[in-house]
């Protein structure tokens, strides 16, 4: 066994010191971050849990007394139930309809910003308006412009073949899809764009320059400079946007209220929960909606962490 | 030192200050003038918020006078439709909330209130004057499981309203009763409509039940049973003629350009602008075309609801307000006497006068002032004797939702298999075994 000489000895004392220090570091790090944890836990902890652990029982508010559990039930209800499956298959469809035309849109709009110099505040500030509409207030208004006889839209496209001023837009599947879709995009594309214009700042405008002396047209530009460089902001809007759309209630609530088909998911829950008081199958679906959700956002951020991955290689 | 007292002074005054506003906000109980105060939450009518408005904030105000320091009714409203009213009301009765002590009840509800334990018992001594010259219909709601829970405030039915030069074109005699199969003709023949309500909403639900019991049905066989073990009339005989008048107003196109999306204010304007001869709605209209100042109003004529199968009376719909006293209430005994106030003749015949709302009590029909006002006086008396009133049932939310889906949109209704789809889902949804 060999001493230690004088020098391993100070760097040991200096280890320890940063080591008390760490460990005191740590310390006052968790007693400034407990009251946020705490707070976390309870607010946003226990709601899940609560909402899991309900999820197993027959619990319907004006029955307290007949709560019981039963397992897996509610989800096998849930799951194998027609009622369900419609409303995942509308909230599909709206989250890929409203996404994929919100892209190329909010893409143009950011695109047509970014070379626009002079009003562009004012032009900023004009598009941002739908987006400043509050949905509820947005989705009377496309439900009023929609309704029939009254509504102005039927008026001005009468020379389209079937529609006069009392074609309903209400009274079918895919002709309520289109009108929700249409308020959802014309609501939220600004979003859209205005997270694109962040990405298009972020361009290194001497690679544009460069493809432009190599001879590149502006469409190759577009595609072999400028889209792959903004790859992440495009990510992280698909990301908002699809949570978003994922989780779609207001506008169906309020022009349709689920008829023809056409409630999503979040109107089931809706529906079971606040309508029917029936607590145990709300929770349950709220679990499947919350699963689904974790799912898109776990895929999202795994290509988000390959694309950041790409962008430094 | 001083810092540190000032800040226990702080804190005590804060303290002593938030309790005090959580006192004071928590309502009801005793107020410093030792006046008990009561909370009334009404639904919205045509009075308004306006104590002179003619409405239930008009009766708070005269009972808190009358009550001369005994109690005061203050109010709070309720939203809009009825199924939003339930469900504000669900969630404050579920969490015992004392801030609730009477409640303006749409009738189809206080059965599952008065399951879950939700509303006070009516109190023996009140009992006959809140039954003794009231429709019976409305009294029949006021009930569950023969125990009266509530006190029938105003009561509501359809009537058939029409142009006469319309019927007179399509050779009706709308002094005796009609058919719908007559009336879907009659429409047919001048190229008319029939102003009805049928997008999915409570309202369709009103007009299928009144369709079932004018066919001598019933939707709940047996009111008061187990969710598991409730029985329906859908597809009956009766039930299978209900669902035929339907499908014979869809196919026929007589329900205007969207039938899937009319409710009350659609069919009125139906009515209003002439597109519909025909319209079967309730009272207010009368009061909402007299104030509109239509050209045609010496025109427009009302009769009893048509019937579902010719030569079997029908049976109108009922609709109404039934007013119940929280089970967990501190002041039920204010809140019962302040009931007995509201709903008393006097205040029904106001409340008629100042909204249109139809009195539950027999005796305002005879009044002048109200026979000078609604000339269909009688007619809504008769109608509300002979109503047919919604299942009796604590899952009436259930079985409303259920039939709205699966009779949705109306073109699509078949008799020969429509009822036997509702009957099959709401037995599902009731043993829990599929969603709604």
């Amino acid at each position: 066994m060999s001493a230690s000489t004088p020098t391993q000895e100070r760097a040991k004392g200096a280890k320890a010191r940063l080591s008390d220090r760490s460990r005191s570091e740590q310390r006052l790090g968790w007693k400034l971050a407990m009251p946020a944890f705490v707070v976390m836990v309870l607010v946003t902890g226990y709601p899940i849990l609560q909402a899991v652990w309900n999820s197993f029982f027959a619990y319907r508010l004006t029955d307290p007394d007949n709560r019981h559990f039963v397992g897996l039930n509610n989800y096998l209800v849930s799951l194998t139930d027609q009622v369900f499956w419609s409303a995942m298959w509308m909230t599909i469809l709206v989250t890929v309809i409203t996404v994929v035309v919100e892209l190329v849109l909010g893409f143009i709009i950011a695109l047509t910003m970014h070379r626009i110099v002079m009003p562009r505040r004012t032009l900023r500030t004009l598009v941002l308006i739908p987006y400043s509409i509050i949905t509820v207030v947005s989705g009377f208004t496309w439900l009023y412009a929609f309704s029939t006889g009254t509504g102005f839209v039927n008026q001005w496209i009468q020379w389209m073949p079937g529609i006069d001023a009392s074609y309903n837009w209400f009274g079918g599947f895919w002709s309520s899809l289109f009108v929700i879709s249409l308020s959802e995009i014309w609501k939220t594309t600004p979003f859209m764009s205005l997270l694109l214009l962040a990405g298009l700042a972020q361009v290194d405008t001497s690679m544009e320059e460069a493809a432009k002396v190599d001879g590149a047209s502006w469409l190759q530009t577009l595609i072999k400079v400028i889209l792959p460089s903004m790859k992440a902001a495009v990510m992280v809007a698909l990301l908002f946007r699809t949570l978003d759309a994922f989780r779609i209630f207001d506008n169906i609530f309020i022009m349709t209220g689920g008829a023809n088909d056409t409630s999503s998911l979040s109107m089931l829950i809706y529906r079971q929960t606040i309508d029917r008081t029936e607590i145990g199958l709300g929770s349950a679906l709220s679990v499947i909606l919350f699963l689904c959700v974790l799912v898109i956002a776990a895929v999202f951020v795994k290509a988000f962490k390959v694309d950041l991955a790409e962008g430094r290689g | 030192m001083e810092t540190r007292r000032g800040r226990r002074v702080a804190f005590a005054a804060a303290v002593a200050t938030a309790v005090a506003l959580g006192v004071s906000a928590c309502g009801g109980g005793s107020s410093a003038s030792g006046n008990t105060q009561v909370t009334w939450w009404i639904n919205p009518d045509g009075g308004g918020s306006d104590p002179e408005g003619g409405g239930q904030v008009q009766l708070a105000k005269e009972c808190t006078d009358k009550a001369d320091g005994a109690y005061t009714i203050d109010f709070q409203q309720l939203p809009n439709s009825a199924s939003d009213q339930r469900q504000q009301l669900l969630r404050r009765l579920a969490s015992s909330d004392e801030g609730v002590d009477i409640m303006s009840i749409d009738p189809v509800f206080v059965a599952e209130f008065a399951e879950a334990g939700f509303l006070a018992e009516v109190p023996t001594d009140l009992k006959s004057e809140f039954t003794e010259g009231v429709v019976p219909p409305a009294v029949t709601n006021a009930n569950w499981k023969d125990t009266m829970y509530a006190a029938p405030f105003w009561a509501n039915t359809q009537l058939l309203w029409y142009r006469k030069s319309v019927a007179k074109e399509a050779g009706l005699d709308m002094s005796k009763p009609v058919t719908w199969d007559q009336l879907i003709e009659a429409a047919k023949k001048t190229d008319s409509q029939i102003g009805v309500q049928a997008s999915r909403y409570e309202g369709y639900m009103v007009w299928i039940n009144a369709l079932v019991e004018g066919a001598g049905e019933h939707i709940v066989q047996n009111p008061g049973a187990p969710g598991e073990e409730l029985e329906f009339g859908l597809d009956t005989e009766g039930g299978k003629e209900a669902a035929a008048v339907i499908q014979k107003l869809a196919d026929a196109k007589v329900g205007g350009p969207a039938l899937g999306s009319t409710d009350e204010t659609t069919s009125l304007d139906m009515f209003q602008n002439e597109q519909a001869g025909f319209m079967l709605n309730w009272p207010y209209v009368y009061a909402a075309l007299k104030g509109a100042e239509v050209d045609w109003i010496d025109d427009l004529a009302w009769t009893r609801y048509p019937q579902t199968v010719q030569g079997e009376e029908s049976k109108p719909p009922l609709g109404g307000i039934e007013m119940g006293v929280n089970a967990a209430s501190d002041d039920k005994d204010a809140a019962w006497d302040a009931v007995a106030c509201l709903t008393s003749a006097e205040s029904q015949k106001t409340y008629m006068l100042g909204t249109g709302n139809p009195a539950a009590r027999t005796e305002v029909y005879d009044d002048s002032e109200i026979r000078e006002q609604f000339p269909m006086a009688d007619q809504i008396r008769n109608s509300l004797a002979d109503s047919g009133p919604r299942p009796l049932t604590q899952y009436y939310g259930d079985v409303s939702s259920g039939i709205q889906r699966v009779y949705s949109p109306p073109g699509s209704v078949d008799p020969d298999t429509t009822p036997q789809r509702a009957e099959s889902l709401l037995q599902a949804v009731l043993k829990g075994d599929a969603l709604l």
